[in-house]
């Protein structure tokens, strides 16, 4: 598994990213910046990490969603290359066209930054695989907007064609209600794209990777990754 | 030569800011507001003096960044 990680001006969480990835694959990967043209060759996985890109100014990850390495990820993930996006990452990859949908405003306008159970809706894709289908695990979130929004048709298809990946939930795997940090429709903490090559989520599973921090189920989604290729 | 573009969010799409600040107007006693969409404003300014021109570029520059159609419209006034 060769992974490379994108850094913005403003990106945060590459290193804690870089850690993740390195612990699961066993070979650092490499950090790419904003202003590449080029992958480096052999890429299995390109990840866009949290943070703040170009200081969420116009919109959350909207510059960053146009900038000359983008080009390069579209490629990659045109042809079926692997791609994850986490929190800002998440709404770069909207915002440059690679999911569908967007990130709006926290509902309730205010920053989460706390535990959240998440519910895996399918374990039968490369980020996913080392874990249970409809298993509850526990991560972080960290964003003011982590809202998902899309029209009515993007969420039909969304969920007739099993993109869903992440649902937020409480503790006991009940989704709904309370255990929605920010208005998400239907739930939703994370989506595939078509392919299901493309990931992109709110939640920080590269947080959760050393029980010093409070848990390790962040761990699965890398392990899943470095199996994967 | 000046142009402006305003970007709106389209109708239905939640504003929670803009529920935030109706709420506030409403505290400070401004009176008979029905409701409050908050949009961004943008002053382009043009080197040249083809409006048409300015304005085909306006187009491109929302369709590409300035605005997410997804969930928001926007206005080219040159």
């Amino acid at each position: 598994m060769k992974a490379a990680v994108v850094v913005f001006p403003g990106s945060n969480r590459e290193g804690d990213m870089a850690r993740a990835l390195t612990q699961a694959t066993g070979r650092q990967p490499s950090m790419l910046w904003h202003a590449d043209h080029e992958l480096p060759a052999g890429t299995d996985l390109v990840v866009l990490p949290g943070g703040f890109s170009y200081g969420d100014y116009l919109r959350c990850g909207a510059i960053a969603g146009r900038a000359a390495i983008m080009d390069a990820v579209r490629a990659h993930a045109a042809r079926g290359g692997l791609v994850l996006g986490v929190c800002n990452g998440f709404q770069i990859l909207c915002e440059s066209g690679l999911l569908p949908g967007v990130l709006m405003r926290n509902a309730n306008l205010r920053f989460v930054c706390r535990m959240q159970h998440l519910k895996v809706e399918r374990n039968d894709t490369a980020f996913t695989r080392q874990y249970a289908k409809g298993q509850t695990i526990e991560v972080c979130i960290a964003h003011g907007e982590g809202n998902y929004e899309a029209d009515d048709a993007t969420i039909e298809r969304l969920e007739g064609e099993g993109l869903v990946a992440f649902r937020y939930c409480d503790s006991a795997g009940t989704i709904g209600g309370e255990s929605n940090p920010n208005g998400s429709r239907n739930d939703i903490a994370g989506i595939y794209s078509n392919g299901r090559n493309v990931l992109g989520l709110m939640p920080h599973p590269e947080n959760l990777i050393d029980p010093l921090v409070g848990g390790t189920d962040g761990r699965a989604l890398f392990e899943s990754l470095a199996s994967a290729a | 030569m000046k142009a402006r573009v305003v970007v709106t969010l389209k109708s239905g799409v939640l504003d929670p800011q803009g529920k935030a600040i109706e709420g506030a107007l409403k505290s400070l006693g401004v009176e008979g507001v029905a409701s409050v969409r908050q949009g961004k404003v943008f002053d382009v300014e043009f080197a040249g003096a083809d409006a048409s021109a300015a304005k085909a570029q306006l187009q491109t520059a929302c369709e590409k960044l300035l605005a997410n159609t997804v969930i928001e419209n926007y206005q080219i006034d040159v």
